[in-house]
């Protein structure tokens, strides 16, 4: 099997602009032809236009395979987490209730999990992924460490994430404020919180008019 | 004395000794003590034996993992339930007939998957169906006395029907093995074609994993197919070379059995504890999200799941007001709050959506473009 190399996922939800581009670009990965396997969420469709795409993570210590009964989700040697094998899985909804970035989709009428696999049919030989391929904003992006430290100087990829007292790291890295100083996000310090992407970008595109 | 794993692995040899022990007395008392056991199908016997020991220390050790466990427990839990039991073997038959027998799940993933599935899993059944019984002694067919064109059929040693030889249900019963080889043969064909065509199945197909029992089943049935044009066209010309080619190819599939795809012939049936499950947990009562208040999956399996998560060694706990575990947040608050969270480590510590770079980047175009040797349109897909 062909290796991804130094090639990475840089995933900045604040960038996405909500096109749609990746969900249609998703559903044609030839490993899922047809089903969209990103999630483009809406956080509070009524108050906010923010949108985030969500990918999988490919955790290092993936929670959907470990709590899978069928033991039908397997990471490959280069660590991507790969969708549930259609022999094995039961369907039992385990994985989508189990991860913690809500990324598996269960498809009831085939009693099988599908989820996002970094399109291995292009990632495993060297090319994008589909998603990362088409968005025009750079909230999906894909390639290595020292293109996107030259595009985005002020940002910085992290891979840890918290959710209670457990810690996740995850093969796609999210680009976070270099000056913040953090070393992972907090998802669930959002809890009480409000939208705050596209408000915050939109200020900002207004300041400059 | 053993650990963990080690006391596993007892547990999954013992289960595999008693059933291999229960098919070995079954084949002595069956064939009654050996009379009418084929010495010359010796090979078959020993090779089931061992993929018997194999494939319940495997199923064994596979229900000793957590997750597997608890759905196991529940499944048989509630199917015995008093209050759903009747439903539940309505939906059983259902289930059985739809799922199993008809592969309907298979067909909605694509056609000709279900096409190669269908065929290759109701040959085998019916090779299975045949060679077995044959192999351990219980069935053989004996002549009527006074009557050499009658053969009556001996069940357990136990008389059964007789039927003309030379009659069409004589050369359908007597060349089963030959229709179960054609169907075997057109699904890995139809499963070969996908395998071969379908890029997507190219990036994840492995040789072990996925040819590999292909290429067994089509060996297994070219070479029974051999067998039977060499006696019947052929005067049994190499008949001794195919037969023993056949066994190589049947018993080292018996003994890929427990390790490979195959497994799955084993596994799967639990998907219908896990739909018994799925239907009782609904009934019981939902689990709402503790973020948006929403209902989002039965409350019994998001409580199993807590429970599996921490015997697996996960620590989702929190000391979030509200939400005593992560687990009470439904999947799409759990992306939303991603996010949000990102959003406010921008808003707290960079400026905005990183506004700096958006100007450094110099585009009026939104897409900031990487370095690269050829420039090329933003929406090739390459």
């Amino acid at each position: 099997m062909a290796r991804i190399g130094n090639m990475e996922f840089f995933l900045d939800p604040n960038r996405c602009i909500g096109c749609q581009s990746c969900v249609a670009a998703c559903s044609e990965c030839d490993t899922h032809r047809g089903h969209s396997m990103i999630h483009l969420q809406y956080v509070e469709r009524t108050i906010s236009v923010q949108t985030v795409p969500v990918v999988c993570m490919h955790c290092d210590s993936p929670t959907c395979a470990e709590v899978c009964p069928a033991d039908a989700i397997k990471r490959t040697d280069d660590g991507v987490v790969q969708t549930a094998r259609k022999p094995r899985c039961i369907a039992c909804n385990n994985c989508v209730l189990a991860c913690p970035f809500g990324v598996p989709k269960m498809q009831t009428e085939f009693s099988l999990m599908m989820k996002c696999d970094m399109c291995y049919d292009r990632s495993s030989v060297g090319l994008k992924p589909m998603c990362t391929s088409v968005c025009p904003s750079g909230a999906l992006y894909y390639g290595t460490r020292e293109e996107i430290e030259h595009l985005r100087p002020r940002s910085e990829p992290i891979n840890t994430f918290q959710f209670g007292e457990q810690t996740i790291t995850t093969k796609v890295n999210m680009m976070v404020p270099r000056d913040a100083g953090v070393q992972h996000v907090d998802v669930l310090s959002a809890m009480e919180e409000s939208p705050v992407g596209n408000a915050a970008m939109l200020d900002s595109v207004f300041d400059d008019m | 004395m053993f650990g963990r794993v080690g006391s596993e692995r007892v547990v999954g040899a013992a289960w595999g000794t008693l059933f291999t022990s229960i098919l070995a007395i079954l084949i002595v008392v069956g064939s009654r003590n050996l009379q009418h056991f084929d010495a010359a199908l010796v090979g078959y016997t020993f090779a089931v034996l061992f993929a018997t020991f194999a494939i319940t220390y495997r199923y064994a050790m596979w229900l000793l993992r957590p997750p597997t466990k608890r759905y196991w427990n529940r499944g048989w839990q509630l199917f015995f339930s008093r209050r759903y039991f009747a439903t539940n073997v309505v939906n059983w038959f259902r289930r059985v007939t739809a799922d199993f027998a008809l592969n309907r799940f298979i067909f909605k993933r694509n056609q000709s998957r279900g096409m190669a599935h269908f065929f290759i899993m109701w040959g085998c059944i019916l090779a299975f169906a045949i060679t077995f019984p044959l192999v351990f002694g219980w069935i053989h067919f004996e002549t009527l006395p006074g009557d050499l064109n009658s053969y009556r059929t001996f069940v357990f040693g136990f008389a059964t029907t007789s039927f003309k030889i030379h009659s069409a249900v004589a050369v359908l019963i007597f060349h089963g093995l030959v229709w179960s080889a054609f169907m075997v043969i057109a699904g890995v064909m139809l499963a070969m074609r996908r395998r071969m065509l379908d890029h997507g199945a190219a990036a994840l197909q492995r040789f072990a994993e996925d040819f590999l029992p292909l290429v067994l089943l089509f060996a297994i049935s070219i070479t029974g197919l051999l067998l039977t044009a060499s006696y019947t066209w052929m005067q049994g010309y190499g008949y001794d070379f195919l037969a023993l080619l056949h066994a190589i190819t049947v018993i080292f599939t018996l003994l890929y059995l427990p390790f490979g795809k195959f497994f799955h012939i084993f596994q799967r049936p639990a998907q219908l504890g896990v739909s018994f499950y799925k239907d009782v947990a609904a009934k019981e009562g939902m689990a709402a999200c503790r973020r948006c208040q929403q209902e989002f999956a039965p409350l019994l399996q998001i409580n199993d799941l807590i429970e599996v998560e921490r015997e697996l060694g996960y620590r989702y706990e929190t000391d979030t007001p509200g939400v005593e575990h992560y687990q009470r947040i439904c999947p799409a608050c759990r992306r939303s709050m991603l996010g949000i969270a990102q959003g406010e480590l921008w808003r707290n510590g960079g400026l905005g959506v990183g506004g700096g770079e958006w100007e450094k980047s110099n585009h009026l175009s939104p897409t900031p473009h990487p370095p690269r040797p050829t420039p090329h349109s933003p929406i090739r897909i390459d």
